[in-house]
C-alpha cells in the first residue's frame, strides 16, 4: 500500500476541504482500504467521514431517509425498514458477513467497486477500469461472475451491491452535497454504465459527499422481497439476485417493481417485467410470462450464459411467492 | 502393553486442554513472536510464468523510507543447499526451488526478491517500486490437455493384477466414468509465516509448520549447519491441512535475509501468495471402468489418473491406493500420469490422493449399482474382500461392512427408493447418497520424552505439532493413563525441533506414532523406577494402592524426578498386515431444480478407526473432515487464468469454502473395533478419513435426487439448472 495522509473530518466543510485537495472519502473502508492494499487504488490522502452526523435512519413524511454513514447492520436491524422496506432489509442482510456489515456503510456500498478478478489483481495487464485503454481481460477470460446486461466492448464487470438493487427497484434517490450545493439523483443517474469509459463509475463531483439515501415509502415497498442466489448459502456475491415488489388488488396487479443484481454492470431495473405485469391478473401463467422478460437485452459471454435463464426464474420465483403471500392476507 | 483396571484416561471426551488459551488469545502462534529488532520482509512475486529475471532495478525501492535491503539472486549469498540428513519425504521428485539461487522463473508468483524494511507497510510499498525485466519468456503451458503432451507415467502407481482388460470386456455390466476435480487450495485461516533469528551462527525460526523436525534439518542443510544448530518453534498452528508439511521458499528467504542483515526478519505471506507458495491439491482427471457380473460382483476395475504438477517437481499422491485394495476384485489395473504445467508445485492436502481417487471410484460404484438396479450399500457389501488382494496380506482389522450396516441403520437409509429423481418433498428433490471412505493407518517411527516429578506432575515432550486435532490433549491422556496421574498433572510440550524427533503432523499418523512413543516413554520411566526401587521383578498389581503410585515410589526413592525417552517401533507390522481405517458416509441432499440450488441437511459418517482416545476430539476431527468434503463437492476451486497461470480467485471472498449456513446436521459414529496389530495404542488416526467419502457421497446423493450424474467437482448451480421448466 502506498503511504498516504490520514485526516479525520470534524465537520462537512473540513471533509470537503480535504476532498478538494485530492483526498478520498473513507467511510467503513471495507472496499477502499482493501483496494489500497491490493494497490488497485491509490490515494494521496484519506479523509475519514466517521464523525459526520450522517448515520440516522428516520421517516419524514412518505420518505425513508437513511444517513450515508448508516452501516449495513444498522439498516438490517432497523424495525422500520424491516416492516416498511423488507426487500432492502433482506438485501442488506444477505450482503457480506456480520463483521463487514458492522463496518460497511450504505454510502460506501453504492460506490463499492467491482469484484472482477482482473480488476482486483494488478498482475493482469488488461483492465480498462484500472488502466484506461488497456483492454478487458474478462472478455476472453473467466467471465462466469460477470454481467450480461449493460455490458460494453470495454467492460463487462458486474456491480456487486445488493442494497443498490433494492434501492433501484423502489426509486430511491441519493442526496449529494458539495461546494456547489445540494442535489438529489436517482441511483440510475448516480451509477454509470461502462460504455467506452468504464473507469468512470459514478457522477459525483470530486468534492461531493453522499449524505443520505431517500426511499419513497408505499404499498409496493411494504410488499417486497429480495432473493439472492449465490454459490454458497452465505458470504458470497450474487450470481443473480432480484428485488421485487408486488401489489395485487382484486386479482389484478396494481403495482410491480423488479430490479436485478449480479447480472448488470449497474443495478438493473427490469421495466419490461413490470409493464407486463401491471393491470393483468396475478396468475401463475401471466407472472411466468412477465418474468420471461427479466433479462431482455442480455448479452452473454462464454460462461455466464446461465445467468440469463436464472434471472428469469429468480424473478418468477419471487413474484409467485409475493403473489401467494398477498393471497393469504 | 500394560493393562490395569484403573479407570482409563483413554476414551474420555475431554475438552481441549489448550482451548482456553486459544480463545483468550494466550496461545502464541508463530507470527506473534517478535524478537527485538525484528524487520519485515515482503516477497516480490514474478509476474510471468517462464523465462528468467534479466535485470532488477531496486534503486527507488532502496531509497524508500524504512527499507534496509532488497535481496534477489543478483546479490543473494550462495548457499551450500545440502540435502537434509534425513530425507524430506513430503518433497516430491524433481528440483526444488532454491530461493534466489538462479535467475529462472518457474511459475507466476515465484518469489524473485525480498524487500526488508522496518515495517510491513514500508516493505510492501517498496516492493511495488521494484522494476523487473524478464527475458526468454515463452507462453506458459497452463491448459491441462495441452500440458498432457509432456506427461510422465508414475511407474510405482501403475499396477495390474489378473487380466483386467479381458475381464472388463467380458463383464455383464460395465461402467465407464470420467471425473474431474478442480485444483483446491488449503486456505487455513492463519497465513504462513516465518521469523528467522541468527545468534552466534545458530539459527532460530518461529515457523508455521506441521513438521518442525524437518524444517530444522532442511534449513541446516541449506546453510551447511549442524542439525542441532537450527531450532524451529511452532507451538500452535492455526490450521494447515497439509500446507505446512514441507519447507517452502519463504522460510529459507527469511533465514537468508536475517543472516544478511544480522537482524531477525519476519516474512508473512499474503492471502494471494498463499495460493501459489504453499501448495495445493492438484487438479485431477480420472477414468474408472468397472465390470461386474449380474450378481453384483466386481469382475474388473481399471482406474487411470492424471494429475497436475509443476514443471520443476513431479508431485504425486495416493490417488489410486484405495482402488487397489478396497474391493474384492481379482482383475485390477491402475495407471497414473503427472502432467507438468508452468505453475507452482502441488502438495498434500486434506486426505491427499485418497479423497480424489475415492471420488472417482465411488462415483463409478454408484453408477454400477444403478445399472445393476442394486442398492449401493448392498453392492459394496457384496464386494467386501476377506483380505487385501493387492498386497496379499490380511487386514489388521477391517470394519467396512459394520460401518455400512450401522451407518445405514442410523441414517435411515431404508427410506431410500432405488429410482433417482423420484422423491419430492416441499418442492425440492430429495436424494440419499453413500460412499466408502478409507485411509491407511500409518504408523511410523517417532520419539517422545517423559519426565515424572515427585511433586506429582509429569511432562511430555515431543517435536510434533497440534494444528487443531487436539494433540496436546490426547497425548496428555495417553501419559495420564500410563502413569496413573490425572490429566491436569500432565504438561505437554510440543512444536519445537529441539524435542524428540517426530514424523510430519499429517497423514493421520500422529496419534498412532507419537502417541505410541509417549506410551513407550512412560513405560520406560516406570521401568527405570522399578530398577531403582528394585521392584522390576515384582508382579505388577492391577490397581496400585495409593501408597504404591509411581509418584510415591519416586518420593520414597528420594528422587526429585525421573526421565526417559521412548520410541514407537513400527517394526515389520506393515509387512505382515494391511492396515487401514474404513468408513461409510451417508448424505441427504435437497435440490431446488428450478434454481439449481443444493442443500445438505445432514451427513452421517460411521467409521472404524480402532481405539478412540478422545471421542470429543475425534468427533470434531470427523465433522471437520466432512465439512472439507462439502467444500470439495460444492465450492472449492482455484481457478487459473489460462493465458498466464495466475490464480484468478486468490482470496477468501472468491475462493469459497463452506460457511456455517452451508452445513446442516453432522453426526459421527465409531463402530467397535479392536485392533491388536496396528500399534500399541490400537488407534488408526482420523485426520484424513472423514474427508474421503464425503464428496462422492454428496455427488451420489445429488444424482439420486435429480437423476443427473455430475462427475466434475465442484458441482455448481449451472450444472443443475434444468433447461426447460
Ligand atoms: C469480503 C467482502 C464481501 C462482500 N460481500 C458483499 C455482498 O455480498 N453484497 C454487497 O452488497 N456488498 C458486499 N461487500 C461490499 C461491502 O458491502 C462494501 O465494501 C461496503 O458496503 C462499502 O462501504 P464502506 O463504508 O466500507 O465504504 P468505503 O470502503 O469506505 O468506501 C467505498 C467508496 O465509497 C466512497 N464513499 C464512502 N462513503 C462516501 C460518502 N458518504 N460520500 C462519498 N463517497 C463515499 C469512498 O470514497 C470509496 O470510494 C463485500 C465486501 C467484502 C470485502
Ligand atoms: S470486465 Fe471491466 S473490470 Fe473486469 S477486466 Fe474487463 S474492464 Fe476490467
Amino acid at each position: 500500500m502506498q503511504p498516504f495522509a490520514f485526516v479525520r473530518a470534524d465537520d462537512e466543510e473540513s471533509a470537503r476541504a480535504a476532498l478538494r485537495q485530492g483526498a478520498r472519502a473513507l467511510a467503513g473502508g471495507t472496499s477502499l482500504v482493501d483496494l489500497l492494499r491490493l494497490q488497485v487504488e491509490q490515494a494521496p490522502a484519506l479523509v475519514d467521514l466517521g464523525k459526520l452526523p450522517f448515520r440516522s435512519i428516520e421517516q419524514a413524511g412518505g420518505v425513508l431517509r437513511i444517513g450515508a454513514l448508516a452501516t449495513l447492520s444498522d439498516i438490517a436491524g432497523n424495525p422500520l425498514i424491516q416492516h416498511a422496506a423488507p426487500s432492502l432489509a433482506q438485501a442488506v442482510l444477505a450482503s457480506a458477513s456480520p463483521q463487514l456489515r458492522n463496518a460497511a456503510t450504505i454510502g460506501g456500498n453504492l460506490l463499492q467497486r467491482t469484484r472482477c478478478a482482473y480488476f482486483r489483481d494488478t498482475g493482469f495487464e488488461r483492465c480498462n477500469k484500472r488502466k484506461p485503454g488497456s483492454g478487458c481481460a474478462a472478455l476472453d477470460g473467466d467471465d462466469r461472475g460477470h454481467a450480461v446486461l449493460g455490458v460494453s466492448d470495454h467492460c463487462i464487470a458486474a456491480h456487486a451491491s445488493d442494497a443498490a438493487v433494492a434501492l433501484t427497484a423502489f426509486d430511491a434517490t441519493v442526496r449529494l452535497r458539495g461546494t456547489a450545493g445540494e442535489r438529489s439523483v436517482a441511483i440510475a443517474d448516480l451509477l454509470r454504465l461502462p460504455g467506452d469509459t468504464p473507469w468512470l463509475e459514478h457522477t459525483l463531483a470530486p468534492d461531493e459527499l453522499i449524505v443520505a439515501v431517500e426511499l419513497p415509502l408505499g404499498d409496493v415497498l411494504r410488499r417486497s422481497a429480495y432473493r439472492k442466489l449465490r454459490d454458497r448459502a452465505s458470504y458470497a456475491f450474487a450470481l443473480v439476485s432480484a428485488a421485487v415488489g408486488l401489489v395485487i388488488e382484486d386479482g389484478l396487479v396494481r403495482e410491480a417493481r423488479v430490479a436485478l443484481g449480479g447480472v448488470g454492470t449497474v443495478p438493473w431495473r427490469a421495466h419490461a417485467v413490470e409493464d407486463a405485469l401491471v393491470g393483468r391478473p396475478a396468475t401463475q401463467s401471466s407472472v411466468s410470462q412477465a418474468a420471461q422478460r427479466a433479462a431482455d437485452g442480455a448479452v452473454a459471454g462464454t460462461q455466464n450464459g446461465f445467468k440469463v435463464e436464472l434471472a428469469r426464474r429468480t424473478v418468477r420465483r419471487v413474484l409467485l411467492q409475493l403473489a401467494e403471500d398477498t393471497a393469504w392476507k | 502393553m500394560e493393562m490395569t483396571d484403573a479407570p482409563s484416561m483413554i476414551g474420555r471426551p475431554l475438552a481441549r486442554l489448550d482451548g482456553r488459551a486459544k480463545v483468550t488469545g494466550a496461545a502464541r502462534y508463530a507470527a506473534e513472536f517478535a524478537p527485538p529488532g525484528m524487520l519485515h520482509g515482503f516477497l516480490v512475486d514474478a509476474t510471468v510464468a517462464t523465462g528468467r529475471v534479466a535485470a532488477l532495478d531496486a534503486r527507488t525501492a532502496l531509497a524508500s523510507p524504512g527499507v534496509h535491503a532488497v535481496i534477489w539472486h543478483g546479490n543473494a549469498p550462495r548457499l551450500p543447499w545440502n540435502e537434509p540428513v534425513s530425507p524430506e519425504f513430503t518433497r516430491p521428485d524433481g528440483a526444488r526451488l532454491r530461493a534466489f539461487a538462479d535467475d529462472r522463473v518457474r511459475f507466476v508468483g515465484q518469489p524473485i526478491a525480498v524487500v526488508v524494511a522496518d515495517t510491513i507497510e514500508q516493505a510492501h510499498f517498496a516492493a511495488s517500486l521494484i522494476n523487473v525485466t524478464y527475458a526468454e519468456q515463452r507462453d506458459p503451458v497452463v491448459d491441462f490437455t495441452e500440458a498432457s503432451a509432456a506427461a510422465t507415467l508414475r511407474r510405482d502407481d501403475t499396477t495390474a493384477r489378473g487380466d483386467p482388460d479381458a475381464a472388463f470386456a467380458a463383464s455383464d455390466a460395465q461402467v465407464d466414468c470420467s471425473t474431474v476435480i478442480a485444483r483446491e487450495t488449503h486456505s487455513p485461516l492463519e497465513s504462513h509465516v516465518t521469523i528467522a533469528h541468527w545468534q552466534q551462527g545458530k539459527l532460530r525460526l518461529w515457523d508455521k509448520s506441521q513438521w518442525v523436525s524437518n524444517v530444522a534439518r532442511v534449513l541446516a542443510g541449506d546453510f551447511g549447519l549442524e542439525p542441532g544448530d537450527v531450532e524451529v518453534i511452532s507451538p500452535y498452528v492455526g490450521g494447515a491441512f497439509g500446507s505446512g508439511g514441507r519447507v517452502w521458499p519463504h522460510t529459507e528467504i527469511a533465514a537468508i535475509a536475517a543472516r544478511e542483515l544480522d537482524r531477525p526478519v519476519k516474512i508473512e505471506l499474503t492471502r494471494r501468495q498463499m495460493f501459489n507458495l504453499v501448495g495445493h491439491r492438484p487438479y485431477t482427471e480420472q477414468r474408472v471402468r468397472l465390470g461386474a457380473n449380474s450378481d453384483g460382483l466386481l469382475t474388473a476395475i481399471l482406474h487411470d489418473g492424471a494429475a497436475e504438477t509443476s514443471r520443476h517437481e513431479r508431485f504425486s499422491e495416493g490417488l489410486l491406493r484405495p482402488t487397489r485394495m478396497l474391493y474384492g476384485c481379482a482383475d485390477v489395473a491402475t495407471s497414473y500420469i503427472v502432467v507438468p504445467r508452468d505453475t507452482s508445485t502441488p502438495t498434500y492436502m486434506r486426505a491427499p490422493g485418497e479423497a480424489s481417487g475415492l471420488f472417482a471410484l465411488e462415483t463409478a460404484m454408484d453408477e454400477l449399482a444403478w445399472q445393476l438396479r442394486l442398492d449401493p450399500v448392498e453392492l459394496r457389501l457384496r464386494n467386501d474382500p476377506t483380505h487385501d488382494l493387492h498386497s496379499n496380506l490380511p487386514f489388521s482389522s477391517r470394519s467396512l461392512a459394520a460401518c455400512l450396516r450401522q451407518g445405514a441403520e442410523t441414517f435411515g437409509w431404508s427410506k431410500r427408493r432405488l429410482e433417482p429423481g423420484s422423491w419430492i418433498e416441499d418442492g425440492e428433490q430429495v436424494g440419499y447418497g453413500v460412499a466408502v471412505a478409507t485411509y491407511p493407518a500409518n504408523y511410523v517411527r517417532a520419539s517422545a520424552r517423559v519426565r515424572l516429578s515427585a511433586n506429582g506432575s509429569a511432562t511430555v515432550e515431543s517435536a510434533t505439532s497440534d494444528m487443531g486435532p487436539g494433540t496436546y490433549t490426547s497425548l496428555a491422556q495417553v501419559a495420564a493413563d500410563a502413569l496413573g496421574l490425572p490429566v491436569e498433572a500432565i504438561a505437554v510440550e510440543i512444536g519445537r525441533s529441539a524435542l524428540p524427533n517426530t514424523p510430519p503432523h499429517g497423514g493421520s499418523m500422529t496419534m498412532a506414532s507419537v502417541g505410541s512413543a509417549v506410551l513407550a516413554a512412560c513405560n520406560a520411566v516406570k521401568q527405570k523406577l522399578a530398577q531403582i526401587t528394585g521392584t522390576e521383578h515384582a508382579p505388577a498389581k492391577l490397581v496400585p494402592a495409593p501408597e504404591d503410585s509411581l509418584v510415591e515410589q519416586l518420593r520414597r526413592a528420594g528422587l526429585a524426578q525421573i526421565e526417559a525417552d521412548g520410541h514407537s517401533n513400527p517394526g515389520d507390522t506393515a509387512k505382515r498386515f494391511s492396515m487401514h481405517a474404513f468408513g461409510a458416509v451417508f448424505v441427504e441432499v435437497r435440490v431446488d431444480r428450478e434454481l439449481g440450488l443444493v442443500r445438505i441437511p445432514r451427513i452421517h459418517g460411521a467409521y472404524g478407526v480402532g481405539r478412540v482416545v478422545n471421542p470429543r476430539l475425534t468427533r470434531s476431527q470427523c465433522t471437520g473432515g466432512m465439512i472439507g468434503g462439502v467444500g470439495m463437492a460444492l465450492f472449492e476451486a482455484s481457478e487459473l487464468d489460462r493465458a498466464s497461470g495466475r490464480v484468478i480467485n486468490a482470496d477468501l471472498a472468491e475462493y469459497l469454502i463452506p460457511t456455517q449456513a452451508d452445513i446442516g446436521e453432522l453426526t459421527v459414529a465409531f463402530v467397535e473395533e479392536t485392533d491388536p496389530h496396528v500399534n500399541p495404542l490400537g488407534v488408526k488416526g482420523v485426520g484424513e478419513i472423514a474427508v474421503c467419502g464425503a464428496a462422492p457421497a454428496i455427488a451420489n446423493a445429488v444424482w439420486h435426487a435429480t437423476g443427473k450424474r455430475l462427475r466434475d467437482l465442484p458441482i455448481r448451480l449451472e450444472a443443475l439448472l434444468e433447461r426447460r421448466m
